[in-house]
């Protein structure tokens, strides 16, 4: 493969609910610091890849505006995916493959604000003729599985609380987190449930932010960045739809994912020290991470999903948390992983490292 | 490109209104008859690539998730594309990406939609700031464009109808087609409900359920199918910003820079003598000569003249969509898709029916949004560089 790495970074708050921007005006200042911080024009990009879907948007396509935040004009190699940004990051590392340009910027934009009931909107994730009719709530399904991973003695209700806890203190470091503060366990325990096991807290807290990564090859990546943030392996793999055909105790795609990234990287998930998980909910750490093999790796210290997740920008969002790791010295190695769908059908892994 | 790139496997299904089957099973019609087409088990497969216009239009939000059953894509890597209607060639486009990278062997690439289940002209006809809701759907989007073409090219109102026959005749040979209209004359168009001035309602594409798959491989897995694989000779996809002051949406520069990409790849310097048919993505018959000077298959404001003179009829010199094209089965997400299948079928010499004698490159092309999004590949019998 060649040589391609993560050499900016930049995101704007994540905000329970941004009414000033629409999604253009979102997206341009941020593109703005990341090509400022890359020391790069528009004119030196040679692919655009995004992420984001119409649903949270509520209108058909909705990404149309934020190509006024890139300026397509005179027009741009350009490709969407409808889905978390992750996706379009790797589908921009698959285009820095061809050898066809050197340069690529990926940007997310997530809204979740807008839905006037999300429970009303995530239903329309599912089988629509046998899951959907159910219309089961939005924290429905994770909650069977928070339910599964319990009852097999994997985790509890206390290491929910701990992992909230530790996030939500790890924010307090994060100037664009959206929610963050110091809370005891014992605390987070006495608060009722939303949709047992799972209580407020456990759920992460949906809302607008958009991400943008610059992606460079070989020489242009050194030229671009101190230290950049190199790519070693990525993977990202589907699970079957159905949850009751599922075992949801294991979180097989993203070891699969895992797997398939480090057989390319040449290092296991474990050999980072930090890794930026994609937790829709508190039980998804201690899951991946047994997935994963995660042991002594410091997992979220931007305080995760947890702390602030902008719908389809959560999973870009991790990728640029574990970059920025490497970026601004700290860790060598570090991972992203980001998910999709009901009950983590849908994974992706990225495994980064440093120069010596 | 470095590697050599083919199209081993196609599969379609009937393009019509489906109340019988379920989103899934309208999918795996197409998959299953790819990877017979293709020789392959899904284990096979390497990746999966889902093309899919606006998930508003039948209410299933991320469908790869519910597809992944029905894709055969369990374990795999599965991305789902979504540039407006030129998303199934972006989506073939990625496929060959993935293969052309050495990332994957053999990608599956899937197209469809269920419009029966939905109403595309409702969630077209978004709410926006400061705009009226007229519920005017995508026609209202394109009529003032192919105006502003009728005066530039000074073309017959004739044309537009000419187009409208020449499809659904072309439809008449191929039975995955939606509207058959064996009668169909220029007087029953010219005489139809005048929808969107100048577009009338048989110059325009219906709403169909359809899907479309095909699978893409290197050259190893093209030589080893029974059947002639389609080469890639070229491909390209381009993006603008669809509203500002000057901008040229009759001949858009996305467009052109297209097609000169991807001819630049297939070593094409005179694409209307070198191409032998093409399969272009027109939802109302004026984009028929719009989109053959965009493309670089007729001189500026002279595309009207190759459909006045029979040049793109089938049985002309330039036979375009001689499958009956978007304007005879527009199931959306598969809509792109399909146009590029067609043009791969046409160059493996297996049109069946509406096969053009003697084709051997052809040009498959995608357009989507406020004619914003573009999208072509070049596909031939020969592999490329050998002839």
């Amino acid at each position: 493969m060649r040589d391609v790495a993560v050499v900016a970074f930049a995101q704007s708050p994540c905000l329970a609910a941004n009414r000033r921007d629409d999604m253009a005006e979102i997206l341009l200042p941020v593109v703005r610091e990341a090509l400022g911080a890359a020391g790069i024009g528009r004119d030196e990009i040679d692919f655009y890849a995004s992420g984001s879907h119409d649903f949270y948007e509520g209108r058909t396509f909705a990404y149309i505006e934020s190509l006024d935040a890139v300026g397509a004009w005179p027009p741009i190699s350009e490709s969407h995916v409808e889905m978390d940004a992750a996706w379009a990051f790797y589908e921009a590392w698959a285009w820095l493959q061809l050898n066809e340009g050197d340069i690529a910027l990926v940007y997310g934009a997530g809204r979740g604000s807008l839905a006037a009931d999300l429970d009303q909107v995530l239903p329309a994730q599912l089988d629509p003729y046998f899951l959907t009719p159910l219309r089961p709530h939005r924290d429905a399904i994770a909650a069977l599985q928070a339910c599964a991973l319990i009852s097999a003695g994997l985790t509890s209700e206390r290491q929910l609380a701990e992992v909230v806890s530790r996030s939500l203190t790890a924010a307090t470091a994060n100037p664009m987190a959206q929610k963050a503060g110091t809370f005891a366990v014992q605390d987070l325990l006495a608060a009722p449930y939303v949709a047992a096991p799972l209580r407020g807290h456990d759920i992460a807290p949906t809302g607008d932010a958009a991400a943008v990564l610059v992606l460079a090859a070989g020489a242009a990546a050194r030229r671009l960045a101190a230290r950049p943030a190199w790519v070693r392996g990525i993977d990202h793999r589907m699970d079957t739809h159905y949850p009751g055909m599922r075992d949801l105790t294991e979180a097989g795609t993203a070891r699969l994912a895992g797997e398939r990234a480090a057989a390319m990287a040449g290092f296991a998930p474990w050999d980072v020290e930090v890794a930026e998980l994609h937790t829709e909910y508190s039980y998804a750490e201690p899951l991946l991470a047994d997935a994963l093999g995660l042991s002594g790796v410091t997992v979220n210290p931007s305080g995760g999903p947890l702390a602030g997740a902008p719908a389809t920008a959560t999973g870009l969002l991790r990728i640029g948390e574990a970059a920025r790791q490497l970026l601004q010295g700290g860790a060598r190695r570090a991972l992203a992983h980001a998910t999709s769908g009901p009950a983590l059908q849908q994974n992706l892994v990225c495994l980064l490292e440093a120069d010596r | 490109m470095s590697p050599r790139l083919a199209v081993i496997g196609i599969g379609q299904g009937k393009q019509a209104r489906k109340r019988e089957v379920t989103i899934g099973g309208l999918v795996r019609e197409a998959v299953t008859a790819a990877m017979a087409d293709a020789e392959l088990e899904f284990r096979d497969l390497d990746a999966v690539v889902l093309a899919k216009t606006p998930d508003l239009f039948d209410g299933v939000m991320n469908p790869e998730l519910y597809l992944a059953d029905a894709m055969g894509a369990r374990r795999l890597p599965v991305t789902r594309v979504f540039t407006g209607g030129s998303v199934g060639g972006h989506a073939a486009i990625y496929g060959a990406h993935l293969v052309q990278a050495g990332i994957a062997r053999r990608v599956l690439v899937v197209g469809y939609s269920k419009e029966s289940e939905g109403n595309f002209t409702w969630a077209l006809s978004r709410g926006l700031p400061f705009s009226a809701q007229l519920g005017a759907g995508a026609g209202a989007h394109f009529a003032p464009v192919i105006r502003e073409y009728i005066r530039r090219s000074g073309a017959p109102e004739h044309i537009g109808w000419q187009v409208a026959v020449n499809h659904r005749l072309n439809a008449t040979r191929n039975p995955y087609a939606h509207i058959q209209r064996p009668d169909i004359t220029i007087e029953e168009v010219r005489d139809s409900r005048m929808l969107w001035d100048p577009i009338r309602y048989l110059e325009s594409c219906p709403s169909s359920d359809g899907s479309c798959a095909v699978v893409i491989a290197g050259e190893q897995d093209a030589a080893r199918t029974s059947r002639p694989p389609a080469w890639i000779h070229g491909m390209a996809w381009r993006t603008e910003t669809g509203h500002f002051a000057g901008r040229d949406e009759v001949d858009p520069q996305a467009g052109r820079q297209c097609a000169a990409e991807a001819y630049r790849q297939a070593g094409i310097d005179d694409p209307a003598r070198q191409i032998d048919t093409a399969e272009l993505y027109i939802p109302y018959s004026w984009y028929e000569p719009i989109w053959l000077e965009n493309t670089g298959l007729a001189a500026p404001n002279a595309g009207w003249k190759l459909v006045d003179d029979g040049t793109t009829a089938f049985g002309g010199a330039l036979p375009v969509n001689p499958s009956g094209g978007v304007l005879s089965g527009n199931p959306t997400g598969a809509t792109g898709l399909l146009r590029f299948a067609e043009a791969a079928l046409q160059v493996r010499g297996l049109a069946g029916e509406h096969q053009v004698g003697g084709a051997r490159r052809a040009v498959g092309h995608a357009m989507g949004g406020a004619s914003q999004f573009h999208a072509l590949w070049v596909v031939g019998s020969d592999r490329p560089g050998t002839r």
